[in-house]
């Protein structure tokens, strides 16, 4: 009798999430795949052949690959050292540290181009000064349209998702095991290898993945830090489809960046079947301490330097250049007066041309916001009970096919998916093309995988044990979900929401295709002006961005402030 | 047991979650007919109108059309010029819109190959120039063009005594070197039409060793006109390094109309000599399969009528194609239209755009 029971509790778990994954993803997905490669006049094949012997092709997947795999490399580098200090150490501000960290996650591709311009192209802040200093004529650093500015932007981007997934998990893990290996023997080198990393592996797994899923479908940070030299297949595919209008390539190329989606996904799922176990997880409160050493102090020092320097610099110089007016002297190009100003704050609520399609910053404000909730509240309604089920039951069949599949969202191409919902959702009762309710469902889908990815290192970690005991003691299915599962899972929670509610605010590809015109996001404003001439329009885009800077620390530490039953505490 | 079953009802609880959280969303939608500012009448007609990411129009224009002929008109924006001709092109079997707004001469073959248009003869196309009427069915009728053309900083050159560039091959001599930015035409549309520029000017046999020539003089590629305009290009509150950029002859009046304190005179110039600049013109059509033919008649009459025309240029940067629509104060007196400017035929762009684009590419790139 047990094993229909649990077969049946798995499959209850899954209806709501396999109905909206085939409804939103799948049938989209098939119907443009199957409508592209069907205009081809060489056969369902031959773009396929194509795509994986030609020259070209087989160059762009190359680099693709290299550039996702370094990108991860690096970001795990600078992370997981970040991740320590965040995880180990109670000090004051973290939470803002954490929040500041995460900014540069929302910010629309055009906008951070600017920032880094500002600091490192050759008349940004850093070479002026050496060229001053050391009198060159000049500018010593080449940093935009070069490989190592797809690097640095790919590590400014994902950063805080090493910070948030391995340092919530490293937060809970009892630093006893540790103190157990050193008084054993070990130096702590050996503890660090042969104890912590093995149990932080599900958490750095997982955080690799995204990462490294992010970096390989890379599209705006190629355009624009990388230049022209730079191609990889998300960049391709929107090339082959709206430029060259070659359909059937450009889904042969969809189909294979899903391929090694999946594949990675694959290989992340094995690897994390054995390294994952059940752990005692510890509340934060009893895993942290206080920065009283001169070296913790000083490692803290250096760590924080370098994370805040990375990752808030570039954003502290474009809100500074939102405030200021850069005026040469009358008829001169130099030199170049400043001063300060709200003037880019106030035409923002003006609406000068009458355009119809003016709204105000407050009506965008609440659009992203009234997006982003949504997100959260349906990426944790259909993404908690995957994990559940993921981590409770991961060795019944529909686990083991859902689990990969899960992560696919993330490796698909934007413009494919967002050409699959008009082609897909165009009949009643489904008839979204148009719909704003296709924002949150797209967004959704990208949050996804971060929610689950969240939650399931945490839920597996839980003793069946201590459910056991709890069910021994008389307490009730639900009274155990209440008082065992939710305060350990809750903080695991909190982070899923900050990533569905970031994940929403920036968006940006999926949103610029399906937004009303009367209502748009923050992002979408900001690329607006951005793509018109004028002094004022690129004023407005910094100042836009300064806000959505805002609206999103505001929101993060909100999120992470939230207390619910014992949601939060653990 | 009454624990086990409400296991059961857990997935239940998650779906009316989710249903309520969708149900929000649509709220944000009712909102939208406030926006355009008329109130709903029971016998009133609608219409769809898809438009690329750069279209506006005025408050007060949009409530003219609407009123005086008692049609509600909601607009789609469907990403950029190609993405939303990609979108119209796949959706034709059930339209998205009845009207689409936004296919220029570079993808115009597309569009007239896919079919997307039924055709229409407004009465007042006969004022309209020839020269913009590129499609003799009349499936896609002109609405605006614009040039895209090379800018530069006025106060950089004049400080320094060197005349700015008259014709395109200037930009390889000596005082030029390391002045250019430009976009790379695989990605931007200004930047395929500067290469367009090249081929016409050059023809096919001679555009390759132009950008040999500009390549060594040092021109910098990039992939989009914002990088290029604002990061790059010196005229513009980017303040980048280089005073000479492609983008359109009506980016210096946006400099003045869209300056941060108000501007007597530009900060830059459009260079609009003799086949240094390239027309794109911008074309509506009615999508085959309207159930709302006469309104979209009346609304491609509309958009071709000078109320409309005039309202276009201070919003989108582009100019009539009526000659009865007339310029507002600040076009007419900072605005210069080339006045020979490149064409090419759209079914030859169409037939060659792969080989320039890639020939390009292994010129320049590589």
């Amino acid at each position: 009798m047990r094993f229909p029971v649990k077969k049946v509790r798995t499959a209850a778990l899954w209806a709501v999430p396999v109905t909206f994954l085939l409804l939103f993803y799948f049938y989209p997905l098939g119907r443009i795949l199957s409508i592209s490669l069907s205009r081809g006049d060489a056969g369902l094949f031959e773009p396929f052949v194509e795509a994986l012997t030609s020259p070209s092709m087989l160059k762009i997947i190359g680099f693709t690959l290299w550039q996702a795999t370094l990108s991860t490399i690096l970001t795990l580098m600078l992370g997981l050292p970040g991740a320590y200090l965040l995880a180990r150490y109670d000090f004051r501000g973290k939470s803002l540290v954490l929040a500041l960290t995460g900014i540069p996650f929302v910010m629309p591709t055009l906008v951070v181009a600017a920032a880094f311009n500002a600091l490192l192209g050759p008349q940004g802040l850093v070479n002026v000064a050496l060229m001053n200093l050391f009198n060159l004529s000049q500018p010593p650093i080449e940093f935009i349209n070069t490989f190592t500015a797809i690097l640095i932007a790919h590590i400014f981007y994902n950063l805080t998702i090493v910070l948030r997934m391995v340092g919530d998990f490293w937060s809970h893990i009892d630093p006893r095991f540790n103190q157990a290996a050193k008084v054993l023997g070990a130096n702590s080198r050996q503890a660090l290898m042969r104890v912590t990393l093995p149990l932080l592996m599900p958490a750095i797994a997982a955080a690799a993945l995204l990462v490294f899923i992010f970096d390989f479908t890379s599209f705006g940070v190629i355009l624009v830090l990388g230049g022209p030299r730079f191609t990889t297949l998300e960049v391709e595919i929107y090339n082959q489809t709206i430029n060259l209008f070659n359909l059937p390539l450009a889904a042969a190329l969809s189909a294979i960046q899903l391929g090694c989606t999946l594949g990675f996904t694959v290989l992340y799922t094995r690897l994390s079947r054995r390294v994952s176990r059940p752990l005692s997880l510890r509340p934060q409160a009893t895993t942290q301490k206080r920065l009283t050493t001169w070296q913790s102090r000083l490692f803290a020092g250096i760590i924080l330097t370098l994370l805040v320097g990375l990752e808030t610099v570039p954003l502290v110089a474009l809100a500074a250049r939102s405030f200021t007016v850069l005026s040469p002297e009358r008829g001169q190009s130099t030199p170049v007066s400043q001063r300060l100003t709200m003037a880019y704050y106030q035409e923002l609520t003006i609406n000068r041309r009458n355009s119809l399609f003016y709204v105000p910053p407050t009506k965008a404000i609440s659009n992203s916001l009234i997006y982003a909730f949504t997100t959260v509240i349906l990426a944790l309604a259909i993404g908690l009970p995957v994990a559940w089920s993921l981590a409770r039951e991961r060795d019944s069949p529909i686990n083991r096919v859902m689990d990969p599949v899960l992560m696919l969202p993330l490796g698909t191409s934007a413009v494919t998916l967002g050409l699959g919902f008009i082609v897909a959702l165009n009949r009643p009762p489904l008839n979204l093309r148009a719909s704003p309710v296709l924002i949150p469902l797209a967004h959704t889908l990208v949050a996804l995988p971060f929610v689950v990815r969240s939650l399931t290192p945490a839920i597996h970690s839980i003793r069946p044990r201590l459910r056991h005991a709890a069910s021994v003691l008389g307490a009730p299915e639900s009274k155990v979900f209440q008082h065992i599962d939710l305060p350990m899972v809750g903080r695991a929670l909190l982070v899923a929401a900050v990533f569905a509610f970031t994940i929403s605010l920036g968006e940006f590809g999926a949103t610029s295709l399906i937004s009303r015109p009367e209502n748009p996001t923050i992002p979408i404003m900001i690329y607006r002006f951005i793509s018109q001439p004028g002094a004022i329009n690129y004023g407005q885009a910094l100042a836009l961005s300064t806000i959505l800077m805002l609206i999103t620390a505001i929101g993060m530490l909100a999120i992470e402030r939230f207390r619910f039953a014992d949601v939060g505490e653990f | 047991m009454i624990a086990k079953t409400i296991q059961y009802f857990l997935p239940a609880i998650w779906m009316v979650l989710m249903i309520s959280a969708c149900g929000k969303a649509p709220q944000v939608n009712t909102s939208s007919p406030a926006a355009t500012g008329t109130q709903a009448t029971s016998a009133q007609g609608s219409l769809t109108v898809m438009v690329h990411d750069s279209f506006a129009i005025s408050e007060g224009v949009i409530a003219e059309f609407e009123s005086q002929n008692n049609i509600k008109v909601q607009f789609v924006k469907a990403g950029d010029a190609g993405t939303a001709l990609n979108k119209a092109i796949l959706s034709k079997d059930i339209p998205l819109a009845d009207v689409f707004y936004g296919v220029d001469n570079t993808f115009l073959s597309r569009a007239l190959n896919e079919g997307i248009f039924e055709s229409y003869t407004p009465v007042g196309l006969k004022d309209i120039p020839d020269q913009f009427k590129l499609d003799p069915q009349n499936r896609a009728l002109p609405v605006d063009y614009g040039d895209v053309c090379l800018n530069y900083e006025k106060a950089y050159f004049s400080e320094r005594g060197v005349a700015p560039p008259q014709a395109l091959e200037d930009l390889l001599k000596p005082e030029y070197k390391s002045l250019l930015v430009v976009q790379n035409p695989a990605t931007s549309s200004p930047g395929l039409a500067f290469l367009l520029t090249t081929i016409g000017h050059f023809g096919e046999e001679g555009y390759l060793d132009y950008w040999k020539g500009l390549v060594k003089n040092d021109v910098k590629v990039v992939n989009d006109w914002e990088s290029a305009y604002y990061s790059e290009f010196s005229g513009s509150s980017g303040k980048g390094p280089r005073p000479l950029v492609v983008s359109y002859d009506s980016s210096p009046v946006f400099e003045v109309i869209y300056a941060e304190t108000p501007k007597v005179e530009s900060p830059t110039a459009a260079v609009v000599g003799e086949d240094t600049c390239y027309r794109q013109v911008e074309f509506v059509g009615i999508l085959k399969g309207t159930k709302n033919r006469s309104a979209s008649e009346r609304w491609i009459d509309f958009m071709l009528s000078p109320t409309f025309q005039e309202d276009m240029p201070p919003l989108m940067g582009v100019f009539p194609v009526n000659p009865d629509a007339h310029l507002d104060e600040n076009f007419k007196r900072y605005l210069v239209i080339p006045e020979k400017t490149v064409q090419l035929n759209p079914e030859r762009i169409a037939g060659k755009r792969e080989k320039w684009l890639n020939d390009w590419i292994e010129t320049v790139l590589r």
